[in-house]
């Protein structure tokens, strides 16, 4: 048979199609679970390490023992018992008509729908709160930011903050990865009384500004990624966000 | 033996795919930021180019010559998924850093371009070496740029720190612009121009000649 006619073509492409998607499926599913260890992995390094606490020469699941993972109800602000937390997809659930909403004019992180449950990581040190760990996420400029911010046991005190997925230029938004701009966040203040007061300023921090404890150094050549920063932090931090659950925690009533 | 060895050999310097073919040039640019990632894209772009050119030229008798270049596309896709989902298992990190880069080792032109110029002519094996050859000639350009940009622009290699930055104490300006991809189109046109100089045998012959310039009146 010539190898030019119709029927060899098409049997050619057919064979070569079943042969390669065999392939590709079989390397994404032998591979699957290791894959999925790396990325537990990834997410708790980055847990601990928004919280300050990461340790290199320790393993990260040793050291993840001290967390402990809680679901929080949003919209009243109390902690839940109605996931089990290994399986929880928050996610997923802001996908979920029924367990999420639709924010309108709220939406001032640009995510569309904010659902109704979310994923907080506590770490307590003899029985009483220690740090807590927020999952935030918004867009930049390019994509939606995905990260942690954590708060220290006063709640309104930041102890650190960062993405562990983002896709911002390089070298200018790509900047949030920068452990130099990171190490600006501890310390700062998140609330002013029931305002939510920080922010990324444009340029570096006025030394002598009265509002120097709310203000971070915006980040050099990255106007609008430093504008989504901002917004996402105040979002997650604001009525829409936990605002209600951590003034719930600080009243003890969570 | 001595024709695998040429075809090994012969891609890193004498017939280098990005210095003399000028292929492949946008990796290098976006992955040279530093050596350990480099040396990982290294090992895919030659892990892909040889398996593509090992594969096309086990059915080169088979393929119809109107739907060659969908075929050759298929197997290089299929190849470079798996080699993605190996990296996110094995060294997620990394795969993390290089993120689309991968997967654009199939707009690589240097996959295809040796699996239409070379597998498609030759029999499995040298097309095999072959693949490795020019993914080493390719590997050649990449790890000079980065050992340069990573050394120079943030003072380290392989996460090292070797020249220790004035930030962290030390006596050493990093330069900034190596950090930023515009910065491997220098290191690359160096390169060529070294090379060339070396070899004067790859300089091409100018296309066209400049004029001298001698009117200026017509411009007034």
């Amino acid at each position: 048979m010539s190898k030019e006619t119709t029927s060899k073509t098409i049997t050619v492409a057919l064979a070569l199609c079943i042969v390669c998607s065999m392939v590709v499926s079989g390397a994404a599913v032998l591979l699957k679970d290791m894959q999925k260890a790396n990325k537990l992995l990834d997410r708790q390094t980055n847990i601990l390490a928004a919280a300050g606490l990461l340790d290199a020469s320790k393993p990260v699941t040793e050291q993840f023992e001290q967390v402990k993972t809680r679901i929080v109800d949003l919209d009243k602000g109390v902690f839940t018992d109605q996931f089990d937390t290994a399986t929880f997809d928050q996610l997923r659930l802001a996908k979920n008509p029924e367990q999420s909403v639709v924010l309108g004019e709220n939406d001032q992180a640009k995510i569309l729908r904010r659902e109704n449950y979310a994923v907080v990581y506590v770490i307590e040190k003899a029985g009483e709160l220690d740090k807590i760990i927020l999952p935030i996420r918004g867009k930049g400029l390019w994509s939606t930011l995905h990260g942690f911010l954590a708060l220290e046991d006063d709640l309104n005190t930041i102890a650190g903050l960062g993405f562990y997925d983002h896709a911002e230029t390089p070298g200018l938004g790509g900047e949030v990865d920068n452990p130099k701009w990171k190490s600006m966040w501890p310390g700062k203040k998140a609330y002013q009384g029931d305002d939510v007061k920080i922010q990324l300023v444009k340029g570096s921090v006025n030394p002598q500004s009265s509002t120097i404890a709310y203000e971070v150094d915006g980040l050099a050549g990255a106007t609008l990624t430093s504008r989504g920063v901002t917004n996402l932090v105040q979002f997650w931090l604001g009525e829409m966000g936990f605002q209600k659950f951590l003034t719930n925690l600080r009243a003890g009533e969570a | 033996m001595s024709k695998i060895k040429d075809s090994l050999i012969e891609p890193i310097f004498k017939n280098n795919p990005i210095a003399l073919q000028v292929l492949g040039v946008c990796s290098a640019l976006a992955v040279t930021s530093s050596l350990k990632v480099t040396l990982v894209m290294c090992l895919s772009v030659i892990a892909v180019t040889a398996c593509s050119n090992f594969c096309i030229s086990l059915i080169r008798n088979h393929i119809p010559g109107s739907i060659r270049i969908i075929v050759q596309m298929v197997i290089i896709a299929s190849l470079v998924i798996v080699v993605d989902q190996v990296l996110k298992a094995v060294a997620y990190e990394i795969s993390k850093q290089l993120s689309v880069f991968v997967g654009l080792i199939i707009t690589n032109c240097i996959v295809m371009g040796r699996a239409e110029a070379f597998a498609m002519k030759n029999s499995p094996i040298p097309s095999f070496f072959d693949g490795v050859g020019n993914g080493l000639g390719y590997s050649a350009v990449l790890v000079f740029v980065a050992v340069i940009r990573e050394l120079f622009g943030s003072g380290k290699l392989m996460g090292y720190e070797i020249l220790p930055l004035v930030n962290d104490g030390g006596w050493y300006i990093p330069n900034g612009l190596l950090l930023l991809p515009p910065s491997a189109f220098f290191l690359i046109g160096l390169f060529i121009w070294a090379l060339r100089t070396a070899k004067t045998d790859q300089v091409e012959t100018p296309e066209f000649k400049m004029a001298k310039n001698t009117s200026a009146q017509e411009s007034v």
